[in-house]
């Protein structure tokens, strides 16, 4: 009897194992599942175009923009310090497998060693780092002008974030509360926004969708400079008079963690210009 | 100090469609320096002139009130596959941009 038991209990554990790590695809499938019911006409492969999917007009001012986007003197700067060999010779190329080509897909990841997410910026820092030369600052319009380029190399590729592991599920977690609990005076969640009321008017603007949300970043707002997703969240804190947090904090990279996750699958477009 | 000027065009029946991205500061002149106080000095595109195959076809006198990195987009009636299209601009300090592209 207490062998069953035991046994039972066993199994009862390795359930709850199993649940556990099935977690995130689990909550991406509902996710989908509750887009789909709100925003019955938008495609999957259109939730990377984010609020312009829901509106065609938008889409086609879009469309004219991207065709002589005004970013390009920007990205001719990126493509620069991309390219400009550190002092030893080597260039950023030398950090990434394949050149840095069809690689920011698989960012962030959860680094086990150092028990803590890594962000794509956190790697482009890393990189300079080991061949001595001076970070960038985060936030800052070098390193994310810098990304935009390096993200640029992965176009197309679809986003594959993984979550494996208990610290990477911790991690995972911890954004995805975060991306649930309200904050600021407005009381606000992302997830009100983006889940529940994604694809409704918020004053003159759509709310996009969480899926997709994550897919093609740096982008460059109308009248600035390029803007992170880092910058983009705190963006969105300030609006919702809450208080942002500092860039590359342990709460944004797992909020990154979380959010990238959800746009799994979907293709790359870095990158894009958005109102 | 300028980089110059980005050109694109698409020809639609006899119809050229041109956009231009100018790479430029455009100092008003009325701006200050916060940190020094000081006014930081105007320069800005005084003046614009496309010509297709040296004939002109679109000549502008620009102020402190266009933005930086100008962005300038306009039709030609009359353009063939193979015109070529240049445009000059000029700032208030004599310096000059230049942009070239083929219909």
């Amino acid at each position: 009897m207490k062998q069953i038991l035991t046994a039972l209990v066993a199994c009862m554990l390795c359930a709850i194992n199993i649940g556990a790590i099935a977690g995130p695809e689990n909550d991406r499938k509902a996710l989908l599942e509750n887009h789909k019911k709100n925003l019955p006409k938008v495609k999957f492969e259109d939730y990377v175009l984010g609020a312009l999917a829901l509106n065609p007009d938008a889409k086609a001012q879009y469309e004219e923009i991207m065709s002589f986007p005004p970013y390009l003197n920007d990205m001719d700067k990126a493509k620069e310090m991309w390219e400009k060999p550190f002092s030893n010779g080597k260039t950023f190329a030398s950090c990434f497998p394949n050149g840095g080509k069809n690689v920011a897909g698989g960012y962030p990841y959860f680094d086990n060693n150092a028990s803590k997410v890594v962000t794509f910026e956190n790697a482009l820092n890393a990189c300079l780092k080991n061949n001595g030369a001076p970070e960038l600052k985060y936030g800052g319009l070098e390193l994310t002008l810098l990304s935009a380029h390096a993200k640029s190399l992965s176009d197309g590729m679809k986003v594959k974030v993984e979550v494996k592991g208990a610290g990477a599920l911790a991690a995972y977690e911890k954004g995805k509360t975060l991306y649930h609990s309200r904050r600021g005076q407005f009381n606000f969640s992302c997830a009100l926004c983006h889940i529940n009321y994604a694809g409704k008017f918020l004053r003159s603007e759509q709310l996009s969708p969480l899926v997709g949300q994550a897919a093609h970043w740096p982008e460059f707002r109308a009248g600035t400079d390029a803007t992170s997703l880092q910058e983009r969240f705190r963006q969105c804190q300030k609006n919702t008079r809450g208080e942002p947090s500092e860039f590359n904090s342990e709460d944004y990279n797992n909020l990154e963690y979380f959010i990238t996750y959800m746009s799994n699958g979907l293709p790359m477009q870095t990158p894009v210009f958005r109102k | 100090m300028a980089d110059g000027m980005k050109m694109r065009t698409t020809l639609q029946g006899d119809t050229a469609d041109v956009k231009v991205l100018m790479n430029h500061i455009m100092e008003t002149g009325t701006r200050k320096d916060a940190k020094t106080g000081q006014l930081i000095p105007a320069h800005f595109i005084n003046h614009v002139v496309a010509t297709l195959n040296g004939k002109t076809v679109l000549e502008a006198q620009w102020g402190a009130a266009v933005s930086k990195n100008p962005f300038l987009g306009f039709r030609i009636k009359g353009a063939k596959t193979g015109d070529k299209l240049v445009v000059n601009a000029e700032d208030n300090k004599g310096e000059k941009l230049s942009g070239e592209a083929t219909i």
